[in-house]
Order: structure tokens, then sequence, then C-alpha cells
């Protein structure tokens, strides 16, 4: 609390921030009560926050305790018979995911130096805000438009000839059922581009105009500029960026669970069935009748927990390191 | 390299930018072209109005899931606005330089925790001790999505609000509590308005979490403490169903669910452009 300093001192350090409202000394009761509730809310979130996180690791506890490290890394899913092994489900979202990064990185940077760097002044709010709207579609309407156009047109028209063309490798090998992990992946980038373009694009704003300048000056090109003054400043902001996008895909539920086929098998061909750690949750957390199964299904969803924790910890303060706490805070 | 050629790389990078932006946008033209073409044909009165018929029966509507959309929003809502908007206040308002660092950084990584966990956060804490799936579950849920993105804007917006409106209540002599709720708040409620519907219209599409908490019913609301349908889930056992009347519906349904979506969004926008055109 700033009690070496009172509340108009700091106003006139730093004009910008404002009165200590919260924390001050001496108050009446109203202030106190006030202040109470305000409290009040700040501990309930880490409450919430915390308690997510025990919840969840005491709900899971009989599964870790049956199971311990094998759980991570046998791949025999079978309820009926009391055998739970997560790996294909981890290998189905890990794959599933970076697929959809390996197709969504490039197109989301390129759009954010687009509309952020080189676009003309009037086409960039329309685009901005079309892409906003691509990020508010919901999961299961993408999850609807895959099912019956983007898994049709997959079956019909991409995957045999890929599968001609590039049989020979075990990527593109096997029946094209249209279902599975490359319906999953393109789902999934499209539905993390809009994320990942839209803070890349917050980030490249928030380099200081002083940058381009220097290199404008220099007699640098636009994209010289983007490339040696803007990109290089906000590199670390733009990992973050992915990253985000990153943990968007490892957590995204409806979509895939609608498109990947829902087989707990790992296959080397992109045109087989998968499965992943939220569709698993999504389609077996009511059908789940012993006690085992359901602790085996929370601790899968505690598993995703930590690593979407982890994932968007390190994004934040990466995004954080070029623009500040203030940016990217919606996206 | 030559001058000529440093210019034609550089107009060729901002090409294949302009052609990624394109790409990133095309989705979208393709999404909302197959929901109209297939949504408005599947649109009728019965619709809104009525209930899901039984398997095998052509027609019928969702009015139920419609209802219990908006009866789990505002449970969400409910749950989520008080707290969101007082931590917000909070972080904007605290002389502290530390310790709001905590609840910032908390409420971020919460934006990103996946949905579905919080559906079986809510299953343990809700679901299990009631004994039953119900609307109360799913609101809870909802309403811890809500939380963290009321939070941060609430938190934005009370940083615009100018020192001296505060330093003109602080000096009438009124309490801060009073500056606070009379004075700042309202002054930033244009922005906080923005931030609720932005987090409405996110959590309006929710349907993860809402699978085991909510669970969904054929029929009409029949009170908190019981399953209750909702647009999204109603959406979801329709597309995977295989009745082709059901999907006609479903596209019916997700055209109406993203109307609402882009209503809430565009809410969002229009609150904020007064404010800006008032500043």
């Amino acid at each position: 609390m700033a009690i070496d300093s009172p509340a108009g001192a700091v106003a006139l350090d730093r004009p910008s921030r404002p009165p200590a409202a919260v924390a001050r000394g001496r108050r009446g009761l109203g202030d106190r009560v006030y202040r109470g509730l305000i409290l009040a809310s700040v501990w309930m979130v880490l409450v919430l926050a915390a308690g997510l996180v025990a919840a969840l690791a005491w709900e899971s506890w009989p599964a870790v305790r049956a199971f311990g490290f094998r759980f991570l890394v046998t791949s025999h899913w079978d309820p009926v018979a009391g055998e739970f092994g997560a790996l294909p489900f981890i290998y189905g979202t890990l794959a599933s995911s970076l697929l959809a990064l390996l197709i969504a990185v490039p197109l989301s940077l390129g759009a954010a130096i687009f509309l952020a760097e080189l676009a003309p002044g009037w086409i960039r709010p329309p685009v901005a805000f079309l892409i906003e709207m691509l990020a508010a579609v919901p999961s299961v309407v993408y999850g609807l438009w895959g099912i019956f156009v983007l898994v049709p047109w997959l079956r019909d028209w991409v995957q045999p000839p890929l599968g001609r063309t590039l049989g020979f490798l075990p990527l593109f090998q096997g029946p094209p059922y249209g279902i599975g992990m490359l319906a999953a992946g393109l789902i999934l980038a499209i539905m993390v581009v809009p994320y990942i373009t839209a803070v890349s694009r917050e980030v490249l704003l928030a380099v200081p105009g002083s940058q381009r300048e220097a290199a404008l000056g220099l007699g640098a090109t636009r994209w010289e500029t983007t490339r040696i003054a803007v990109l290089r400043y906000g590199r670390s902001g733009l990992i973050g960026a992915i990253l985000l996008g990153l943990g968007r895909a490892l957590g995204e539920t409806m979509a895939v669970t609608m498109v990947i086929g829902n087989r707990p098998e790992i296959a080397a061909s992109l045109f087989a069935p998968a499965y992943t750690m939220a569709s698993v949750l999504a389609n077996e957390f009511t059908e789940a009748t012993s006690d085992l199964y359901v602790s085996a299904l929370v601790e899968i969803g505690l598993l995703l927990l930590l690593v979407t924790v982890l994932v968007n910890g390190l994004a934040r303060l990466l995004v954080w390191s070029v623009g500040g706490p203030a940016r990217g805070a919606r996206a | 390299m030559s001058p000529g050629g440093r210019r034609l790389v550089s107009s060729a990078v901002g090409g294949l930018t302009a052609a990624a932006a394109i790409l990133v946008v095309c989705p979208l033209l393709l999404i909302f072209g197959f929901l109209l073409y297939q949504g408005v044909a599947a649109l009728n009165p019965d619709f809104f109005l009525h209930l899901p018929k039984p398997v095998g029966e052509v027609g019928g509507g969702v009015a139920n899931a419609i209802v219990g959309s908006f009866i789990v929003i505002g449970l969400a809502v409910a749950v989520g606005l008080p707290v969101g908007i007082l931590g917000g206040v909070y972080l904007a308002e605290s002389s502290d330089r530390r310790r709001p660092w905590v609840l910032r950084f908390v409420a971020d990584v919460m934006n990103g925790v996946p949905s579905i966990v919080f559906g079986i956060f809510a299953y343990t804490v809700v679901v299990i001790p009631m004994r039953r799936f119900s609307a109360l579950a799913g609101g809870f849920a909802l309403g811890l999505i809500l939380i963290p993105v009321v939070l941060r804007t609430t938190e934005e917006m009370v940083r615009l609000v100018p020192n001296a409106l505060r330093e003109a209540g602080l000096g009438l002599g009124l309490p801060e509590w009073k500056v606070s709720l009379r004075v700042v708040i309202p002054a930033a409620r244009a922005g906080i308005i923005t931030g609720v519907m932005v987090a409405v219209a996110r959590i309006a599409g929710e349907t993860a979490p809402l699978l085991f908490t909510a669970l969904g019913n054929r029929f009409w609301h029949q009170g908190l403490d019981q399953p209750i349908a909702t647009l999204p889930l109603q959406i979801y056992a329709y597309a995977i169903a295989p009745y082709d009347d059901w999907h006609r519906q479903a596209w019916a349904g997700a055209l109406v669910l993203i109307t609402l979506v882009f209503l809430a969004s565009l809410a969002a926008k229009v609150a904020t452009r007064g404010r800006t055109l008032a500043r």
C-alpha cells in the first residue's frame, strides 16, 4: 500500500495514474464496505482459479493413483475393462494443433503484417472487422460447417488426388473418409487464424513509430522497414501471439469433435480418424459409468488445463513484453 | 541488391501479405454463404415457436432452446458481472504496483483455459453435490468464462476516466465509494457495456461447458435446478444425428445463433462508438 505517498502526491507524480481510491488509510463505513466488496471480488477470482486446479486434482486422484505415469504413455483405452491410457488423445491434441499452426501461422502473420504495415489505410478497418467476426463465430457453427461442407469437399476433391500423387508418403495413405486428422487440422487452422492475426496486429501496432521512421529515413523500402525495424522489435510479442493460438487449438472442443472421427488410435496418415483430449471429454463424460472412468476423464481435463495454463502464461508474458499489460486483453 | 530489385521485393511481399489477408477472410464468406443458403430455407415461424418434435417426425422448432439460452446467459451474467466489474475497478484504481499483477495475470490465463475445463469444474462443484444436471450448473460454468473478459475490459475503461473527475468528486467531500459508483463507473459505462456484450457474445455460442452441466432438454424450462436446453447444445445434437430434417434445423439454429452473437458484438461496438464521439 502506498503509505509513503498520499494519493494526491501520486497523482502529481504520474498524472496518468488515478488517485489511490482503493488502497488508502482512514475512511467511513461506506468506503470500508465498498473496499470489502472489491477485495472480496478479487479473492473470489483467485479462489475460483485455485479451486479449479484443486477440484480437478482431487477428482482425478483415483486415476492418478491407479495408473500413475503409465496413464500418459499407454494407448489402451478400454472403459469396460477399466484400462485407461491417454496417449492417443495426447497425440491427437498435439498433432491436430501443430497441423493447425503449420497452416495458420504463415497466413496470420502475413495478414497481420498486411493490416498493420503495408495495406492502404482505407482497406484496414473493413478487413480487421471481418477477422473480428471470424473470431466471434461459435465453435459449434464451425463444426456444423465442417461436417456438411469441409468434410465432403476433402473426401471428394482433396484426398483422392493427394492419395494418388503423394500416396507414397505415409501421411497421405488410407481410404479418404473426409473426417479425420486433416479435417480437424484445417478447421482448427480456420479457427485460430483470427486470434493470431488480431494479437499479432496489436503487437505490430504497439511498435513505436520512431522505429519505422528511423528505417525509412535510412532509405529502407516498406518491406525492409517492416522486417528490420518492426518484426525484429515485436518478435517476442509475435511468438506470444502464436502461443495464444496454440492455447486455443489445444483446448478447442466442439468443432474438432465433430470432424476428427473420434477413434482412439495413433495413425501415421492424416486421412485416418483420431481423437483429442477435449473431444474424449465431450463425448464420454456424461456416459462415464464407473468412478474410475470419470476420474480418468477428469485427469485428462487436468492435463489439458495444465498445458494450456503453461502455454497461455508464457504467451501473456511475451505479449506484455512488447505492448504492456493493457494490450491483447480481449484476445 | 539494386534499388529496383529491393523495391520489387517490397512489392512482392506486399502482394503475398495481401493474398494471405484474402485467404484469411475467405472462410468467413464461405461459412456465411452456407449459413444463409442452408439456414434461410429452413427458417419458419414454427422454428421459433414450437418444441422439438419426437424422433422421426418432421417439423417442430427449438423455441425451448432459444429461451433456455437466454436463461443460462442471464445466470452467467448474474454470477460473473459483479465480480468482473469490481475486480476491474480494483485493477484500475489500486495504488499498489505489484499485487494487482497477480489478478491481471490470473484473469488473462483464465481467459485462455479451454471452456470444457470450466465444464468439468462446474460438474465437480455443482452437479455432483446437487446430484443432477441443471441450468444453475450451466450458468456457473459460463459465468466463470465471463469473469476474466468483463474484468479486463472494465479495467481498461475505468483507466480511461480522467483523473480530474475523481478529484472533483473527492474535492466535494464525497466518500470514495460514491465517487467510484456514481462518478467513475458511470463515466466508463459505455466501455463496460461493451466488455459485457463481448463476453455475452462469447458465452452465447459456448457448447462444450454445457454438455455435462446444462445437459440439454427436449421440453420447456422446468426450473433452474433441472436440465435445460440451449441453442448451441441443440445445434450440436441435431448436427451429429442421422436425420435430414434435424440437419436442416441445425443450419437454421446456427443461423439464428450467429445472428444473436453478431447482434451482441454489434451492440458492443455501438456502445463504444457513442463513447468515443462523446469524448
